[in-house]
């Protein structure tokens, strides 16, 4: 009983960390999936909005900013909000680049961003970061707290998923698509492209800084190298692109799988002898890459496809059926 | 002044012809093959792991295994295209970025895997500068890396200029469409593309790990600086490649000299952040890079 009671509380903490995983994806999916933006400083953004929410919600403290008593609830919507502001002055600049070039450059920016969290010791206590962030539902008994996480990541993941949904269908999301697929056809027909870039790179960004809220208030610590930034924006490109891009449900699943694998290969590892564990846990790495690599060769497309957009009925539907 | 020579023009002039030597590869691959390749620094970390194995068995001065670990790195990176970016060059080039990002992280798990994360390092015992005209310290590791990458990049230049296998990769950077119609074997200038690039980032890494130490970080540090001196002397652009990587090195070094007043002009802790912040300024301002290099 007890273990079994140890086995459910893990697999909520592990269902937890997979919804914030959907939602950093969802925030690629837009970028990446909807509007071909290459992030490669997923990290980064996701760093400043575990940063803003510890910041405006820890106790006052003389290692770090702090005090500023904000809720759970509303250190999130500062953290999308910081995340938002700082995306758009890095669209801004950044946005014209093609692929490849504004992938370097967020991959550089990102670096920036954790050069900034470590040396600014004043406001985030340097490498060794901040601790005591106060977590939702933590003053009921357990399981109950650990539930109510649960239940608050669930529901931030359905209503990002439906409002998504949404976008996606909406002449906003064609767009996105139109700009992805054809960006010169896209400014023909008269559409500022840099703006509406510009728009998919803040919005993906802000959902970024809620999952780093998120994470923030669930492991209650945050400090620069959290996740190793490198690693971390890697899981969640594996996991967009094995889920499927440009779809929703693909990024939702395609977290929550990924991140399963991840965790089941954590336990495993955790049984192995300590000379084994440490080596190990590179193998695991290694092998998730190999996995990417697989899909992008074999099912460049993901598990779940993009839903193309039907046009009106014609007599090339009858003979492809949708 | 003598300080200023001493511990930051030339450690600055170091670090930036092992920049040069890096760089040359990643503007090579982004020129012939169309993409970023972001595993270009893993490249040089396991270029710096293999000659570390082979000093340590052979007990031979790393800079004489050099060419052995050189040779034994472009097979690896041969055997990566061959498995991860051979199947994937005919769509989308986007996507070999991603798959390169990816291999980025394969090839440092196994670098760990094999040897571990800790530090190590080729040259135990410290080295003790020869000090010219009373004031001036140079250490002879210094003056051994900055000699060595001369020499490679005079093979560079050699191989460009004197050799068909060079003009052909030149041909291809410049225009690969044009380069095609005159008869250029194309998978056989990606494959010599390959063998430099793998070449002089394994020799990269071997002289940071020789000045530093050796650790599966190495390349990742490399290889933002690496992106910026390749897209400041601009992509294609091997000559560009080497004066953008000395440039950088200098830039970066220099950056915390005390300019004005006593303080160091940037704080020491965002030195690295001066090669990012370039980096992104030229992307901005000068995509073509000081060369006139290719813009995708």
């Amino acid at each position: 009983m007890e273990q079994l009671y140890g086995i459910f509380l893990y697999g909520v903490f592990l269902l937890t960390m997979g919804g914030i995983y959907a939602v950093l994806t969802l925030g690629l999916n837009i970028q990446w999936g909807f509007t071909g933006l290459f992030n490669a400083g997923v990290a980064g953004f996701f760093a400043i909005g575990a940063y803003t929410t510890a910041i405006v919600t820890s106790a006052a403290s003389e290692r770090h900013l702090g005090g500023f008593g904000l809720t759970p609830a509303a250190g999130m919507v500062a953290a999308m909000i910081t995340s938002a502001i700082i995306a758009w002055g890095v669209g801004r600049i950044c946005i014209r680049l093609r692929a490849d070039y504004l992938a370097i450059a967020t991959l550089g920016i990102a670096e920036i961003f954790r050069l900034v969290l470590k040396n600014e010791a004043w406001a985030t206590n340097g490498p060794r970061g901040i601790s005591l962030i106060p977590k939702p539902f933590e003053q009921y008994a357990e399981p109950w707290n650990h539930i109510g996480m649960l239940l608050l990541v669930f529901a931030v993941v359905v209503v990002l998923y439906v409002l998504l949904e949404r976008a996606r269908r909406s002449p906003w999301g064609r767009l996105m698509a139109a700009i992805r697929e054809n960006e010169a056809a896209a400014r023909a027909a008269g559409k500022n492209v840099e703006r509406l870039r510009i728009e998919a790179f803040v919005l993906g960004s802000a959902l970024m800084g809620l999952g780093g809220a998120l994470m923030a208030h669930h492991i209650k610590f945050i400090e620069p190298n959290a996740a190793e930034p490198i690693s971390a924006t890697f899981l969640v490109w594996v996991m967009l692109v094995v889920g499927g891009s440009a779809n929703n449900r693909g990024a939702v699943f395609g977290a929550i799988l990924i991140w399963t694998i991840w965790s089941a290969a954590e336990i495993l590892i955790a049984r192995l002898p300590p000379e084994w564990a440490v080596k190990s846990a590179y193998l695991r790495i290694f092998l998730v890459g190999l996995a990417l690599q697989f899909i992008l060769q074999r099912y460049p497309d993901g598990i779940f496809r993009e839903r193309r957009f039907r046009s009106a009925p014609s007599s090339s539907d009858r003979e492809h059926p949708p | 002044m003598i300080e200023f020579l001493n511990f930051y023009l030339i450690p600055g002039l170091v670090l930036g012809s092992i920049y040069a030597l890096g760089a040359i590869g990643v503007t090579l691959t982004f020129g012939i093959l169309r993409f970023a390749n972001f595993a270009h620094g893993e490249t040089m970390t396991l270029g710096a792991f293999i000659a570390l194995s082979l000093a340590s068995f052979t007990g031979w001065h790393p800079f004489a295994v050099l060419p052995l670990a050189m040779a034994l790195t472009a097979l690896a990176v041969l055997g990566m295209d061959r498995l991860f970016f051979r199947p994937l060059r005919h769509g989308s080039t986007i996507i070999l970025v991603i798959a390169s990002f990816g291999l980025m992280l394969m090839v440092r798990s196994l670098v760990q895997l094999i040897w571990g994360a800790k530090l190590r390092s080729f040259n135990p015992g410290i080295q003790l500068p020869w000090v010219l005209f009373d004031s001036l310290r140079v250490f002879p590791k210094h003056v051994t890396i900055f000699c060595a990458a001369l020499v490679l990049m005079l093979a560079v230049h050699l191989l460009l200029t004197r050799t068909r296998a060079g003009k052909a990769m030149r041909a291809m950077a410049d225009s690969p469409d044009l380069a095609r119609l005159t008869g250029i074997d194309t998978e056989r200038v990606i494959l010599t593309t390959w063998i430099v690039g793998a070449g002089l980032a394994a020799a990269a890494g071997v002289f940071l790990a020789y000045d530093t130490h050796v650790e599966s970080q190495l390349g990742f540090k490399l290889l933002l600086p690496i992106f910026a001196a390749a897209l400041l002397g601009g992509i294609g652009r091997p000559y560009g490649a080497m004066a953008g990587g000395l440039v950088i090195g200098l830039i970066e070094e220099l950056s915390t000299y005390p300019w004005i007043g006593t303080e160091a002009l940037v704080p020491p802790g965002y030195k690295t952040g001066v090669a990012f912040a370039i980096m992104v300024a030229i992307l901005i301002w000068r995509p073509s890079g000081l060369f006139r290099g290719r813009v995708f």
